[in-house]
């Protein structure tokens, strides 16, 4: 009950956005429950839906998952998607994805893959679901990405961070093996 | 019986004069300029033309001829080739491959799309480029994305043979063109960040069988090496040379693929390449020189033996993969009469050495903003001869894990990447085209998974600091001098090979979709066109009908699609900075297409 709950609550978000119109940085708002973060756990940022978000101080300081997410990205995903998910001549922007797309419809496309290939298009993102380095840092991935994708942070390196948490450094070990 | 005996050797020395003979056919063919058989011109890879109808003077003037598009929107790299009256034009994946009738207005004589599992556009690395096919002894010879070698009849399309390189579950793809030489057919292999373990192969180009196959690295006898004959500046690399580089078993997954251009000595009788990164990107976890990736190979065709190395960057900390062309020149030094090869390297250095001694004569920073090193030992008596002196403050070993190595020159794309440059015996003068971009570079652990990316860095790329603020440069290089004689800056990496001319004018093409020509003693610019999308292609040139054509493929894509499409920021200039800088996108959209160019009637 609860899981179908988020859903039809994150469904809504997504719809909202796209009503919106196009996507610009100005149009997200930090109050949009799919961005706001209700809680933390671990150091790791949640919506009140438990879906991972962000938190950037007002110094410009992330969350550890955040930066974690943006180094992530930048050895696993920016070979396609561009520099800061700004997207490639052939690949979309993922900084818009992380924000437009469902938390698990994004999950789902990075584990399982998607195939786009006709006469005008040979769009193809491969599956990650057995590749450790992407599935232990997914949520980093995603949440550095709305970050980015919301304008909450600019592009580059965040410039400065929070400490890395045990637990977070416990799951990464477990994970990672 | 006595009969027999003699048909039966008639029959053997049919064989090896048909053999020989392909060859000598392939050879008159590259000797004739109006012809252009093989993605490189020629086996030297010099890239330049003996035609002179354009010129200097009249280049102004060029118009384009005809136009064709290949119907695929990706990045577009390599040439097309002439080979008598039929144009042979190919496109990325799915890899079509168009022969096109001159003598009829470009009427498609025949089409080949071959079939192949869209699961291997996500295992190439960047983007689903592929530079060319090749032109010899009646065939046309396909390296697919997917590692499929194909000879196809060069008159009907037809496939006559067809053979599996690689694996790309493994992460294994091709986007390289393969070298036709006597009889076999010399190919390469990609994925260096998919820990592939790189080799060669040479196929008969007859039957496609496999007649030998060498590997970058692991044991001697996988490498086809002579710990006592083959060599390494001028000593025997002795027993074991790879495995005594490498920590337990990361050689297995340790990259130094061999993706780029392949040059021939006949006379000399050797191939020429180079190897790719080691993986991954992350120094730490494969300590050691990681040989024999980064490395200029020298080989004997018919065997695949290695008769010299030489490895110019040991355990790489930057992935300077080291396989840009090997260009082939007989030059002058100190009054002496050399056998040379001029190497452009991603490291930032152009090298030249002695091609049939394997002899380290010079190596120079062909961009002055080239950082991570001051220089290579040239002192045949030192213990760290031929080795580059790194600079603490730039190595991304020394910093260690996890910390962000922050300024280096040039970037992981490369002082250049495999975009090939030209010579002109001419002028005796290098066309380069160049990247102008910094990074910053942060390795960090990463596991292997067979087929999945492995890489292990997190990079930031942005233009070179107090200078120009483009991101390349086109230069014209004296190789003896070890000087940049002139250089045009540009406002993109040059990512297009060039063409030189005897008509003294050189060819390129630019990310925005120009095609520029400049007077090869001064670097004017005489003529631009922009064609329908960004140029990551190589310019060649041939005749017809006593007409000289100027041809280039438009399809921006390829690595710098993926870098600059959104324009590139440097986090270390502030705020105010980001987004400074250009984005391809402003200027450029996806394409496919031919543009030839001739002069007016």
């Amino acid at each position: 009950m609860t899981r179908y709950a988020t859903l039809l609550a994150a469904a809504a978000a997504t719809a909202a956005t796209f009503a919106a119109g196009a996507l610009s940085a100005a149009d997200v708002s930090m109050d949009d429950p799919n961005i706001a973060a209700a809680y933390e756990d671990g150091g790791r940022y949640f919506t009140e839906d438990d879906i991972p978000t962000f938190n950037v101080q007002e110094d410009g300081t992330v969350d550890w998952p955040t930066f974690s997410g943006f180094r992530r990205y930048h050895a696993e995903c920016h070979v396609c998607h561009g520099p800061d998910g700004e997207g490639s001549t052939y690949a979309p922007a993922l900084k818009n994805s992380a924000v437009e797309m469902d938390y698990y419809d994004f999950v789902d496309v990075v584990v399982n893959g998607r195939q786009k290939v006709g006469a005008a298009e040979n769009s193809v993102m491969p599956a990650f679901g057995t590749n450790p380095n992407v599935m232990c840092y997914l949520d980093d991935i995603y949440t550095y990405l709305k970050a980015h994708g919301s304008g909450a942070i600019g592009r580059g390196r965040p410039a400065s961070k929070e400490a890395k948490s045990d637990t977070f450094a416990e799951n990464e070990d477990a994970c990672m093996g | 019986m006595k009969t027999k005996l003699t048909l039966l050797t008639s029959g053997i020395a049919l064989c090896a004069a048909s053999a020989a003979l392909a060859n000598d056919d392939l050879m008159s063919i590259m000797d004739d300029p109006t012809q252009w058989a093989i993605q490189t011109g020629d086996y030297a890879n010099q890239r330049y033309s003996e035609l002179d109808q354009i010129t200097a003077e009249n280049v102004g003037e060029l118009q384009v001829a005809w136009t064709f598009s290949t119907g695929v929107l990706r990045g577009h790299e390599g040439s097309p080739l002439v080979v008598d009256d039929t144009m042979f034009v190919h496109a990325p994946f799915p890899n079509t491959v168009f022969a096109l009738d001159l003598a009829n207005e470009g009427k498609i004589k025949w089409k080949y799309e071959p079939k192949q599992d869209p699961n291997v556009i996500p295992v190439m690395c960047c983007d689903t480029v592929y530079r060319g096919v090749a032109y010899a002894d009646g065939k046309i010879f396909l390296h697919q994305a997917d590692t499929t070698v194909v000879a196809l009849d060069s008159e009907t399309g037809e496939v006559v043979w067809e053979v599996e390189n690689g694996d790309p579950s493994k992460g294994e793809t091709n986007t390289a063109t393969v070298l036709p030489v006597k009889d076999k057919v010399i190919v390469g292999i990609s994925g260096g960040e998919f820990g592939v373990r790189g080799h060669v192969t040479a196929y008969n180009m007859e039957t496609g069988e496999q007649e030998w196959r060498a590997y970058s690295m692991g044991p001697d006898e996988e490498m086809l090496v002579d710990p006592e004959n083959t060599t390494h500046l001028g000593e025997p690399i002795g027993a074991d040379s790879s495995l005594n580089t490498w920590e337990g078993d990361q050689w297995t997954i340790g990259g130094g693929t061999t993706w780029g251009w392949y040059s021939y000595d006949p006379e000399a009788d050797l191939i020429y390449y180079g190897t790719g990164n080691p993986s991954t990107w992350n120094p730490a976890q494969r300590p050691g020189d990681n040989r024999w990736s980064m490395t200029i190979m020298a080989r004997d065709p018919d065997d695949g033996m290695a008769k010299w190395f030489y490895q110019m960057t040991p355990h790489d900390e930057w992935d300077y993969d080291g396989v840009n062309e090997m260009i082939l020149t007989d030059q002058e030094i100190d009054g002496e009469e050399r056998k040379l090869l001029t190497h452009f390297d991603r490291n930032g250095l152009a090298y030249v050495m002695d091609r049939v001694s394997g002899e380290l004569i010079s190596a120079d920073k062909y961009d002055p903003v080239v950082n991570w090193t001051t220089g290579v030992d040239m002192d045949p008596e030192s213990e760290t001869y031929g080795r580059p002196e790194v600079v603490a403050e730039y190595s991304t070993e020394q910093n260690g894990e996890d910390v962000n190595t922050t300024g280096v020159c040039p970037s992981a794309l490369g002082t250049k990447d495999q975009q090939p440059a030209s010579y002109s015996p001419k002028s005796e003068t290098f066309y380069v085209p160049t990247n102008h971009v910094c990074m910053d570079y942060e390795p960090f652990r990463v596991a292997y998974t067979a087929g999945q990316p492995y890489v292990g860095a997190t990079l930031s790329m942005y233009p070179a600091p107090d200078s120009h603020g483009g991101m390349g440069n086109f230069i014209a290089w004296d190789n003896i001098n070890g000087e940049i004689k002139w250089s045009i800056p540009e406002q993109f990496s040059v990512w297009s090979g060039a063409l030189a001319t005897a008509g003294d004018v050189v060819f390129y093409g630019t990310l925005e979709g120009y095609l520029k020509a400049v007077d090869a003693e001064t670097g004017d610019e005489l003529y631009r066109f922009k064609t329908p999308s960004g140029i990551i292609g190589n310019v060649m040139t041939y005749e017809h009908d006593g007409k000289q054509y100027v041809g280039i493929l438009s399809g921006v894509g390829g690595w710098a699609g993926i870098g600059l499409a959104a324009g590139l920021t440097n986090p270390n200039e502030g705020l105010g900075a980001v987004g400074g800088y250009a984005a391809l996108s402003d200027y450029t959209a996806l394409g496919g297409q031919l543009t030839v160019f001739a002069l007016p009637d």
